[in-house]
């Protein structure tokens, strides 16, 4: 099984310890895992600010990058959600449709693909678990509060097999924290009081950090949470799940 | 080209292609608990419930709660509370309706709605004009769902019909519940044993 | 700025200066969605009535032509008189001259949706018509010359204090007084009076039955109920898409609509008027206004299945902190987003981006709307119709040229990151609005596919 390791451009200029984290997750998992290096961005900015037709050369970039591996993960469950939704080539159609289908955000290929049981990993602190909309609502990596059906969750499955780990319970705990791509600056005063809000359930009952599916609703709040001068940190979920602290 | 071309037409050339209805088949209800279930609702919805024997209970409850003065209208058989409410008189004359005490075709047991037609409101504007609507029911005419209310509806041919639940009720003003909105500020129902 | 020419962004930036005003908005909105959802839990069959309101839904679309004609000759058959809009003005026409005809100057209605998005109120009013809303929260915008901010809970925005002001200004109640039951009663003593003495009575339809020809108004308060039946003529107005097949799909419409929207298992009145009394009429306008357009639109007829009952809105975390007003238009929250563009594309581009696409909305949805998806594909027909500013469409250019190239991305990256210059929360000064609230990610030594060139 080759496996092609798709990192979102901002984590890969920002966040590069939640990429490595990925990168040795799956590697200690006995993932044949690679990084090509042509790779930038799924195009995902652009086309949810109405510039769809101007993905095109993100689109062939991409297909061209991971067609020829049998899975595709990427510690997103936003970029997944873009690429299974709305990739395509017009060059190579086929491989594009390929990879729609093959892709995969991390914690959903650990539980679904890899079917992990358990993992040698220790984090004894207590823990938000922030559930990214793309992610949950999109690619159902957990059930939503909406819906009237059983509960599951992927990256909570994966957390009980932390030692150590405290999930602490949330006031609400589905709701968006406000990123939303550029949504963050052109609607500037709802976001920040979006993230102002989700960052408060979470301090209110006692996390020391906040976790996550999606860099990108964790920076929002990281910002945030700088801002206000406040001791608690973000973390990918694949930092949890590599370390043993 | 009328309006009315001009909207069949647009309509005629954009609606998709036809796509068929689905079947209607939903859980009902265990018939056994219809009664209890339907009592609890009426509480949560503001009603008041009454178990009782027959109409002559009914009445009796009323002359227990109302002074001469008060205007007690009922369509139901109640010989000193009869008025003749029909299409000849204005229905702006039971503005000072008290009370109006009706029969119902039956209830609902998951909302706590009762079925009326307008020949058992007398008129049109009474259940909704009168200050307290009491409600005659016999225990058995209690459905399980909405479901099942219209199957017993049915094709029956009616001018005005409605499922009246609860009390007339606002919360508009910072969600507060408020009853007496405009209509009845009591709902109350008998459920009757015979 | 008025109100007129501020978009979504502004308008809730104003909304926001208040900020434990935001809080009291949402924490009330929220309160609504947590009883939807005690509501919707008890009844195990949810999801299937959603899958099958939604079915129907589809079955009315596609069938729309038929069951609307099917409608108007059952109504008629009951006595029933029918009348067809294209358009707004021809719908305000339509009850301007019924008013006339009668020598009726004042009217009483009921809430209606189609109403606001017709300004039929402006209208009659520049005719010397003078219009009483009944409803408690349409009565209360209505003397404070506000729209309504929500489709179910016209004055969610107002604080008890404020209306207690109003009242004490139109209704004389005692000033400071603000207690809602007594605020309430004066509104019941007032609107007694106007439902005695009008003759004309308008309300909305939330469904019309094509199968028997009557429709179904649903209230909590009785209000269209004692408007229609103290009056000498009830005019109701429709649109097109209020049709649905046969009687018993209202058991699937019922149960859905009242839990969506409060959380109560059914309305307080559900009323179907079927015949008008003996020598009084009915009056039932159907209007298109933009909706067979919106028909013809593939992606965006789905939202022709609105029932209005306002569960997007109380769901969604933007709606509940910039409030119904920041939309600017009749219907606002998610729905009227995917609807308004429909109507006028120029004034209503900026409302599909007001939403972070979480996608609770379309889950909240009784008749299962995309409405998330649909916002997505509104943002690339107004980019597509030319309605991006020129500064986004230049940025979004060039963030499209650095990204198509690995080159670009890597040497602009290398360059401090620059790859992200175009993302907003790079650049670190007080201009960019990421940073007025929120600080920078710290910019590590190096990304990771340095670090991977080195380690792997």
């Amino acid at each position: 099984m080759k496996v092609g390791l798709f990192i979102p451009c901002y984590v890969d200029q920002f966040y590069p310890g939640a990429a490595i984290a990925t990168l040795q997750l799956l590697e200690k998992l006995g993932v044949d895992v690679s990084y090509p290096k042509n790779q930038t961005c799924c195009g995902q900015p652009m086309a949810n600010s109405g510039f769809a037709h101007l993905t095109g050369g993100c689109d062939k970039l991409f297909t061209e990058s991971f067609r020829h591996f049998d899975y595709i993960v990427a510690p997103s469950g936003s970029c997944v959600l873009h690429i299974k939704e709305h990739l395509h080539s017009t060059e190579n159609a086929d491989d594009a449709a390929s990879i729609r289908n093959k892709i995969y955000e991390l914690s959903s290929f650990l539980t679904d693909i890899l079917q992990v049981e358990s993992l040698p990993a220790r984090f004894p602190f207590k823990v938000g678990v922030h559930q990214s909309c793309h992610g949950q609502r999109g690619l159902y990596l957990s059930q939503m509060s909406e819906l009237v059906a059983p509960g599951f969750s992927k990256p909570g499955k994966l957390l009980n097999m932390v030692e150590g780990i405290d999930i602490v319970q949330l006031n609400r705990p589905d709701e968006c924290c406000g990123f939303g791509g550029t949504f963050c600056v052109a609607e500037e005063a709802v976001s920040v009081k979006m993230g102002k809000d989700r960052v408060e359930d979470h301090l209110s009952h006692g996390a020391e950090y906040i976790t996550g599916v999606d860099m990108s609703c964790l920076m929002h709040m990281e910002g945030i949470l700088r801002r206000q001068g406040s001791k608690v940190k973000v973390i990918h979920l694949a930092e949890i799940l590599n370390s043993y602290q | 080209m009328t309006d009315r071309e001009q909207i069949i037409n647009a309509i005629a050339a954009n609606q998709p292609a036809f796509s068929p209805l689905p079947a209607t088949h939903f859980t009902a209800e265990d018939q056994e608990d219809l009664a209890s279930q339907f009592a609890d609702t009426l509480t949560a919805i503001g009603s008041v419930v009454f178990v009782v024997d027959n109409l002559a209970d009914i009445h009796q409850h009323i002359k227990s709660n109302t002074s001469a003065d008060h205007r007690v209208i009922s369509t139901i058989g109640m010989v000193e509370y009869n008025e003749d409410i029909g299409t000849n008189i204005s229905p702006h004359s039971l503005q000072n309706v008290e009370i109006a005490v009706l029969k119902a075709h039956f209830g609902v047991a998951e909302n706590g709605a009762v079925w009326l037609t307008e020949e058992l409101m007398g008129n049109r504007v009474l259940p909704f004009i009168c200050q307290h609507l009491m409600i005659a029911l016999p225990i058995k005419d209690i459905v399980a769902n909405m479901h099942k209310a219209y199957e017993r509806i049915g094709n029956d041919s009616y001018g005005f019909g409605a499922f009246i639940a609860g009390p007339s009720k606002t919360a508009d003003i910072e969600q507060s519940l408020v009853m007496g909105a405009h209509g009845p500020k009591t709902m109350t129902i008998f459920l009757m044993r015979s | 700025m008025s109100t007129e020419t501020k978009d979504h962004a502004a308008l809730a930036d104003d909304f926001n200066k208040d900020e434990d005003r935001v809080d009291w908005h949402d924490e009330t909105l929220w309160w609504i969605r947590q009883k939807r959802d005690k509501a919707v839990n008890k009844l195990p069959d949810w999801e299937l009535l959603r899958d099958t309101a939604s079915a129907i839904k589809d079955n009315v679309l596609s069938n729309l032509s038929v069951y609307l004609q099917e409608f108007e000759a059952k109504a008629q058959n009951n006595g029933i008189i029918i009348h067809w809009a294209a358009n707004a003005e021809m719908h305000n026409k339509i009850v301007l001259d019924l008013l006339k005809a009668k020598g009726i100057r004042q009217m009483v209605k009921s809430k209606s949706m189609l109403t606001e998005e017709c300004h039929l109120n402006e209208y009659l009013e520049n005719n010397n018509i003078e219009v009483i809303d009944s409803d408690l929260g349409e009565r209360i915008v209505q003397l404070a010359k506000e729209p309504p901010s929500h489709i179910v809970l016209p004055c969610i925005h107002k604080k008890k204090e404020e209306i207690g002001e109003l009242f004490h200004l139109h209704l004389g109640t005692d000033k400071g007084n603000s207690d809602p039951q007594y605020l309430t009663e004066t509104a019941r003593q007032h609107l007694r009076n106007i439902f005695i003495t009008r003759r004309a009575s308008l309300t909305g339809v939330n469904f019309a039955i094509a199968q028997t020809g009557e429709f179904v108004v649903c209230t909590n308060e009785g209000n269209a109920d004692m408007g229609a039946h103290l009056a000498d003529i009830h005019i109701a107005s429709m649109g097109v898409e209020k049709i649905i097949p046969e009687r018993k799909h209202l058991g699937v419409f019922l149960r859905l609509l009242t839990r969506s929207a409060t959380g109560q298992p059914i309305t307080t009145y559900s009323s179907h008027y079927s015949k008008p009394r003996d020598s009084k009429e009915i009056h039932v306008i159907i209007v298109d206004n933009g909706r067979s357009k919106q028909l013809g639109r593939a992606d965006f007829r789905n939202s022709l299945k609105c029932i209005r009952c306002g569960a997007c809105m109380n769901t969604c975390p933007v709606y509940r902190r910039s409030g119904g007003h920041s939309y600017h238009n009749a219907i606002s929250g998610p729905i009227g987003a995917i609807l308004a563009p429909n109507l006028d594309m120029e004034k209503f581009a900026d409302l599909p981006f007001a939403s972070t696409l979480c996608g609770s909305c379309s889950n909240v949805c009784p008749v299962k709307i995309d409405i998330h998806q649909q916002l997505y594909k509104w943002r690339q027909v107004i980019v597509q119709n030319g309605y991006a500013p020129a500064a986004k469409k230049a940025a979004m250019k060039l963030m499209s040229i650095t990204l198509s190239s690995p080159f670009l991305y890597h040497t602009s990256g290398k360059a401090g990151r620059m790859v992200l210059r175009f993302a907003p929360f790079a650049v670190n000064n007080r201009f960019n609005p990421w940073f007025k609230q929120r600080d920078m990610p710290a910019p590590p030594d190096q990304s990771f596919g340095e670090w991977y060139a080195k380690n792997r």
